[in-house]
This record gives C-alpha cells, structure tokens and sequence, in this order.
C-alpha cells in the first residue's frame, strides 16, 4: 500500500466508494425498507389502506408537521434546536385570527401568518446568535412565551368563521387526489433538498453543526447562518401554521399541541444526529412518511392515540436501535 | 524490589507480535512487535502516523488487535475492555491526560477501585489516607481532597501517575509525558521515572524529543509506516541513526531556508491595541519576507495574529494591505483581504473532523468552486486534489474524514485550504508544534518554497533553532508588546531570549 516515504505528489484517489454504493449502504435505504415494510403490512391488515383517497386524507397526518422538520432538521445538524416552533404556529395562527376579525383579506392572512412566524424565528435567531444564548433554553422559554401571549388573546375562546377562501390551503386538492398540503411538502422537499445539499449555506450549515469554532476561522460568518436558519425555521412554522388554521377553520390557543417533539422525532427518526453534523433531507423525507403511514394504519384498525404515540416512540427507539444492535449481533 | 540494570537476560514482562490493525483504507499497524522490560524505560520512536498511539490504544484495551498475540510473563492475554488491560496490571498517562476535573484528587487516583467499607460504601477514610501515601511515594505534596481543576497541568500528570501505582500497575504508558510541562517540572517527571524504574515498573516512554530519550530511555523500538523497524539499547545507538530509521532516509539539512527576494511592503500594521491582551503593534511585511514572531507562552503574539485574522477586533489601530487601509472586523473579511491563519490548535480551530479532506480544503474558496450558490464537487475535488499533491498528503482517499488523519496530515490538508484560498499574506501559529521531524521538514521546506514564490508569511514560534532557521527577521514580543526586531547577525538565541524574559543589554545576563 502507500509506504513509499519518498514519492513526492502522489495521486490519491477521489472517493473509494461511490456515491450509488454509499447510497445503498446508507439509514435512509434502511428506514426506505422500513417504510415499504410498513406499507406492506398495512394494505394487508386493512382492505381500506389502499385506496387512493384514503391515502390522500392519511397524508394530513404528517405533512405540516414535515415542513416544519425540514427546516428543524437543519437547524439540528447546525448543532441548533428549536422547541417553540408549536408555540410560533399558536401565535401565527392568533394573530390571523385577529386579522380575521379586523376584516383582512386572504391574502393579508397569509402574510400576516408567515410574518408572524418570520419575526419569531428572528426573535429566537437574535437570542441564540447575536447574544450567544443555548438555542434549547431560548427555545424552552419562547415556548412559553409565543403560546402565553396566544393564551391572553384568546383565553378559552377561539377564533372561528374564516374566509371561505382561506379554506383551499388546508382543504383544496391541485388535482385528482393530490391535496395543495401534499404538493407543498413534494415541493419543499426538493427545496430543502437542493438547499442543504447542493448550496454552499448548506455546506456552512455540517461544517458549522462538526466545529462551529474551525467554521470560524475559516471564514464562515457562523452568527449570521445561524440567525438566519431560525427565521427559516419560524417561517416554516408560519406556513403550517396557515395550512393548519386553514384545515381546521378555527384557532385556540391549544393549537398545534406537542408538535415540537413530534418534528424533532421526525427529524432524529430521519438519520440526523441530534449532536449536529450529519443527516440528510432525503431520511427525514421517508421519516414523515414512515410516521404517517403508522398513524394511518394504526387508525385504520381503531388503534387509540394514546397507544398510537406509544407506539411511534417504539418505533422511534427500535429503528434508532437497530443498526447498533445488528452490529452487536454480528460480533 | 530494585532496579535492573540493562540486562539482555530478564524476559520481558509485556510482549507483543505480529500485531496488525487496520481502519477503513489504513493499514495503522502491520505485524509490529514490541518487548518491555521490568525496570526498564524502552522509548517507542516514529514520525506522526506511525502507528505509536495505536499501539498505546492497543494496549490499554481501546482497540483490538486485527492479529498478532500479546503476552504477559510468557502467558497469552487479551483485552477486550480498558478494564482489562488495567487489571492485566497496563496502565497509561496520556498525552491529555484523561481524569475528571470536578471530582477530587484521591476519587481521581481511585476511580472504578475504591477501597469499599463492609457494607459495599465507599471507605473515604482509606481512600484519603492511601492516596495521601501513594502521593507521597512519588514526592508529590498534594492534598487528596483538593479538585482537580484546581490544579495545573503537572500536578495533574503526578495524579495520573498515583493512579497508576495504586493499581498496582506493572506496565506504565507515559504518551508525550512532558509535552505540556515546564522545564523544572520536566526533571521532576524525570526523577519520578527513575522511582518507577527502582520498583521494577516496565515503561514504555513515548516522546518527540531525542534529549529527553536520550536522557531517561534505556531500550528503544522504532516505528515507521505501521510496520515494525528496529530495536536495541540506547547506548548502541546514535540519534543520526534513529533519525534515519525514523523517516527511512537522511535529513541532513533540517532548515531548508532558501535566500528571499524581498519585494514590496504587503501588510503594514501600525497602532495595534487590545484591552486587556497587546499594545500598540505596528510592523511592516514584504513580499517574499519570512518573518518570524518570538516570545514567551503568553506574550500576546497568537492574540495578534488573531485580530490581524479578525477572529478578535482590535480597540485601536489600523492595517494596510497592498494599498488599501482596512479594518478587518470579520475572518471572511480578512480572507478577502487575503490574509489566512493557520492556527496552533489544528484539532479545535483547524480541521473540520467528521467531514471529508476535500470539503475542509474548498471551505473559504467555495466561493470560486461553486456557481451562483451552488456547489460543483467536480470543482471542488480538482482544487482538493491539486493542493494535497502539492503538500503531498498522505491519505487514503479526498473522501475520507480528516479526523482520521495523523496531526501532521491534518496540518496539511488546513495548509492546503488557506493555499487554495491564494493569499497574499500566510500567518501560521506554531506550524509544527507536536509534528514529527519528517512532516516538520517538509512545512519547513513548503514555507521557503512560498516565500520564494512572493508570498509574505508570519511564523510564530517558540523554538528558538525554527525561529531562527526559518526567518528572515524576527519580532521578539513581551507582555503584549513588541520588545524587539532583530535581523541579519543581530538574529542570535542570546538576543532573543533576553527581549523575550526583558533583561536589557548590559545588565547581568
């Protein structure tokens, strides 16, 4: 092998394995046959599970809560979390229903929704990069915060009596089956996709969540990526929260309840280290999928929720598990 | 027990061959043996990359051997688990050393074997008093109660070397021991070597620093490549022929300074000041011009560089480069600028680990590899393989994670990512602090060879022979301050270390 010490300018090769075998070889091709396993097992466990419609109304189950992973998945490898993003669609979704009632069109609902997420994110952004807080305390406590201020707004009571144009971003379909949330996630999918893997911010973002500190002295402006992945994230969130809102009809303050945790598992389910630094699009794409296909399953058979989210945190244990287990196994 | 003089007749207490480790694309270790001595310090010699910190982890049960068998008084062992290797009587002081900086000295030196009262509780009274008797044992006056983060760095090897004793080890690993320690702390460790030597300790001594093997070691192995080369006793032994079998040739020119055209001011840094870490630094750098800083740990000289880098910003001052007056606030700025620094801590501040070598070289030249925004890996792999040829990397492929690399080869591929950024102006922070003498004469050898080619390099150093081999003058810093410039046959060791400790020319020396 390489031990001649005096050849100078010896070639080394580029890879040594290729990109289609590391494919192959990767967790998201595990959790890829997971998924059609799930998929199996459902459509022989239900004759209804494989009608085209049924599967549409299924996918409500995870594609608000994908957007938001998406954008938490690369705030996770940046080495970053954020927790409030349940509370930013709380507030978003109080401060469209007060437009509401002020008599605002649709459009200045929507925007009123994705600027209010917009300028959470920037909140939490100023707090973590400007003054250098931990983005999981910042998080904690904005909480805390957007979902009490939605709480003195509404207190028990609830927005109700939307547009009847509002409607179409929760309830249109584009066409046949494929509902506007539906289209929305394929697109940002690929959006976030091409963003964290064929961008230079999405390279700062790994190099950022390995070593914030090396990203520094090589010239990356750390503070200012990481600011402006939180205003992605609360943006994120701002668009759930219009789909939501749209889907539901109505705002409580209750809205949206535990969705943090619930992004944040589809996000680790997906591949991506909650030490930062490694994760790809790609496994939280088939992790949304894995998750709603479980919860839609599971209700087809009249599985409770409470079961249901049992459940999901089994999965969620058992496929984190596995590969170390298997490794084990093979010893 | 007493100490042994060096006898080909003991055999060896620990005894390794045919030991053979491999990691994805490096072979780490081929079929090396390595035999220690009771009361004997063999050291283990080898460039970076030569297979020594494997075969420390080896031996304290971190990896497991591919193949090859060790043995103990003649009998097979293995070690699965560090926990092993320690009852197996293997023990180790780190380069860093590994303890717990919030538990105290004798929960340190107890750690996993704590003397337990009959209800299965710990027995504090015995811990204290037995980590009070093993300090004493080793002439350390340390109190057992104190944390340890209350204590310096060589205070902190004494507590790893008690622990060592009271597990009654009979095989000690000292890594790099006296890397980080000051010179009287240096003969104290030495001393304490010569106790372990007396009752009969087998050390296996590993150590960059030919004085010192030369000093303390009785036996030596060399490593190089992996593979196993050469053994024998010290006194048999000349450090030319160590050097050689190190690095399979001769270095016979350790200096490779080759005489610079000095061209144009490129960096003219005038009134310089920090709060709290320099005052009023002004030079200028010329094109083609080494220029070297000296001083003390402490002296403010990496704080410099590091606002000239805009890592920190400086309170006052401005600095010229090429024509143009600047205030450099941000390290992109500065790499606009072009101005790059390697820094001295590679593993923190340098390398990227967990990521491929190609992405840490293209990281501050993305901007050319990429278009509009987005990545071109074909780009990106042309400029990685072009500026790892030249530094001549040693890697098993450009996608390999560079946290698998040995610290020279890490120095090179950070080298390497400045290069391709095409600075005008390279600062490096102690570029071969803890590299071995092959990498170290071929940074050396690189730098003339930029310096030739018109770039203007800052070296900070701290070993005087680099210093002044390398430079073509040299700024003498002091207490943030700069106490001296010194060139041509001004440029002496004695010059230097007076500006350095800031006794005056005429008083007593």
């Amino acid at each position: 092998m390489t031990t001649a010490p005096q050849a100078t300018g010896r070639q080394i090769p580029d890879r040594l394995m290729s990109p289609t075998r590391r494919a192959l070889k990767s967790w998201e091709m595990l959790l890829f046959v997971v998924a059609v396993g799930i998929f199996v097992a459902n459509s022989l466990a239900s004759p209804y599970f494989l009608d085209p419609w049924n599967l549409s109304d299924a996918s409500f189950n995870f594609t608000e809560k994908a957007l938001i992973a998406f954008a938490m998945a690369m705030l996770i490898i940046a080495g970053e979390i954020d927790l409030s993003v349940a509370s930013i669609i709380a507030l978003a979704s109080t401060a469209m229903g007060a437009a509401m009632i002020a008599g605002a069109p649709v459009p200045v609902l929507v925007a009123v929704g994705l600027g209010t997420g917009v300028l959470c994110g920037a909140f939490n952004g100023l707090l973590v990069a400007r003054f250098g807080l931990p983005s999981i305390v910042v998080t904690i406590g904005t909480m805390s915060l957007f979902r009490g201020l939605s709480y003195i707004a509404l207190g028990d009571g609830a927005y109700t009596g939307y547009p009847a144009g509002f409607g179409w971003f929760g309830q249109g379909y584009v066409w046949w089956v494929f509902s506007f949330e539906l289209v929305l996630f394929a697109l940002f999918a690929v959006v976030f996709y091409v963003l964290l893997h064929r961008t230079n911010f999405g390279r700062a973002v790994y190099v950022i969540g390995n070593n914030a500190t090396a990203a520094r002295f090589s010239g990356i402006r750390v503070d200012r990526i990481r600011f402006m992945l939180f205003v992605l994230t609360g943006l994120m969130s701002g668009i759930a929260a219009v789909c939501l809102t749209s889907r539901l009809g109505s705002t409580r303050p209750s809205i949206a309840m535990g969705w943090e945790l619930e992004a944040v598992t589809m996000v680790v389910l997906g591949g991506v280290s909650i030490l930062g630094g490694s994760g790809s699009i790609p496994g939280v794409v088939i992790a949304a999928l894995v998750m709603g296909l479980v919860t839609f399953g599971l209700g087809l058979l009249n599985v409770p929720g409470i079961v249901m989210s049992i459940i999901i945190g089994a999965l969620l244990i058992g496929v984190i598990a596995l590969p170390r287990l298997w490794r084990m196994l093979r010893k | 027990m007493q100490a042994q003089p060096a006898s080909g007749t003991t055999p060896p207490v620990l005894s390794l061959r045919g030991i053979s480790k491999s990691f994805p694309g490096v072979r780490a270790l081929n079929g090396v043996q390595l035999d220690l001595f009771p009361g004997q310090v063999t050291a283990l010699i080898g460039e970076n990359g030569a297979g020594k910190s494997t075969i420390v982890k080896i031996l304290t049960g971190i990896y497991q051997p591919d193949e090859g068998s060790i043995a103990i008084d003649g009998r097979p062992v293995q070690f699965p688990t560090a926990q092993a290797a320690g009852d197996a009587g293997v023990t180790a002081i780190h380069q860093e050393t590994v303890l717990f900086d919030e538990l105290t000295v004798a929960e340190n030196i107890f750690i996993g074997h704590a003397p337990r009262t009959r209800l299965g509780l710990i027995d504090w009274a015995a811990m204290e008093a037995e980590a009070r008797r093993l300090l004493t044992s080793i002439g350390a006056n340390l109190d057992p109660k104190v944390r340890l983060r209350d204590l310096g760095i060589a205070s902190k090897h004494l507590v790893a070397i008690a622990r060592a004793l009271s597990i009654d080890a009979r095989v000690v690993i000292m890594d790099e021991p006296t890397a980080a320690l000051s010179h009287k702390e240096i003969h104290e460790l030495y001393e304490l070597v010569e106790t372990l030597k007396a009752q009969g300790k087998a050390i296996l001594f590993i150590s960059h620093k030919f004085d010192e093997i030369f000093r303390i070691a009785d036996r030596w192995t060399v490593f190089r490549d992996g593979q196993f080369i050469a053994e024998g006793h010290i006194t048999d032994v000349t450090e030319g022929q160590l050097v050689q079998m190190m690095v399979g040739r001769s270095v016979d020119q350790i200096y490779p300074k080759r005489p610079a055209r000095i061209g144009n001011p490129v960096l003219t840094v005038s009134g310089y000041c920090h709060p709290t870490e320099f005052e009023d630094i002004g030079f200028t750098l010329h094109e083609g011009e080494i220029l070297g800083f000296y001083g003390l740990v402490g002296a403010g000289r990496s704080e410099v560089m590091q606002a000239l880098f805009g890592i920190t910003k400086p309170s006052k001052g401005a600095c010229r480069i090429g024509n143009d007056i600047r205030v450099i606030r941000s390290t992109a700025q500065a790499v606009e600028a072009g101005i790059v620094y390697v820094p001295e801590d590679r593993g923190k501040q340098g390398a990227v680990k967990g990521l491929p070598i190609f992405q840490n070289v293209t990281l501050p030249s993305l901007s050319r590899t990429s278009k509009g925004g987005f990545l071109r890996l074909s780009e990106e792999f042309r400029l990685a393989r072009d500026y790892t040829q030249r530094l001549d990397l040693r890697a098993a492929s450009l996608d390999q994670d560079v946290g698998l690399l040995s610290g020279g080869n890490q120095q090179k591929v950070v080298i390497a990512k400045w290069l391709a950024t095409r600075p005008r102006v390279i600062i490096l922070d102690e570029p071969t602090k803890g590299i071995d003498i092959g990498s170290k004469a071929a940074v050396h050898d690189f730098m003339s060879e930029l310096a030739a080619q018109g770039l203007a390099v800052i070296m900070v150093s701290s070993e005087i022979p680099e210093v002044l081999g390398m430079s073509d003058r040299v700024i003498v810093m002091r207490e943030g301050r700069i106490a001296a410039e010194f060139a041509g046959d001004a440029m002496t060791p004695e010059n230097l270390v007076r500006a350095a400790v800031g006794i005056e020319e005429g008083e007593a020396a």
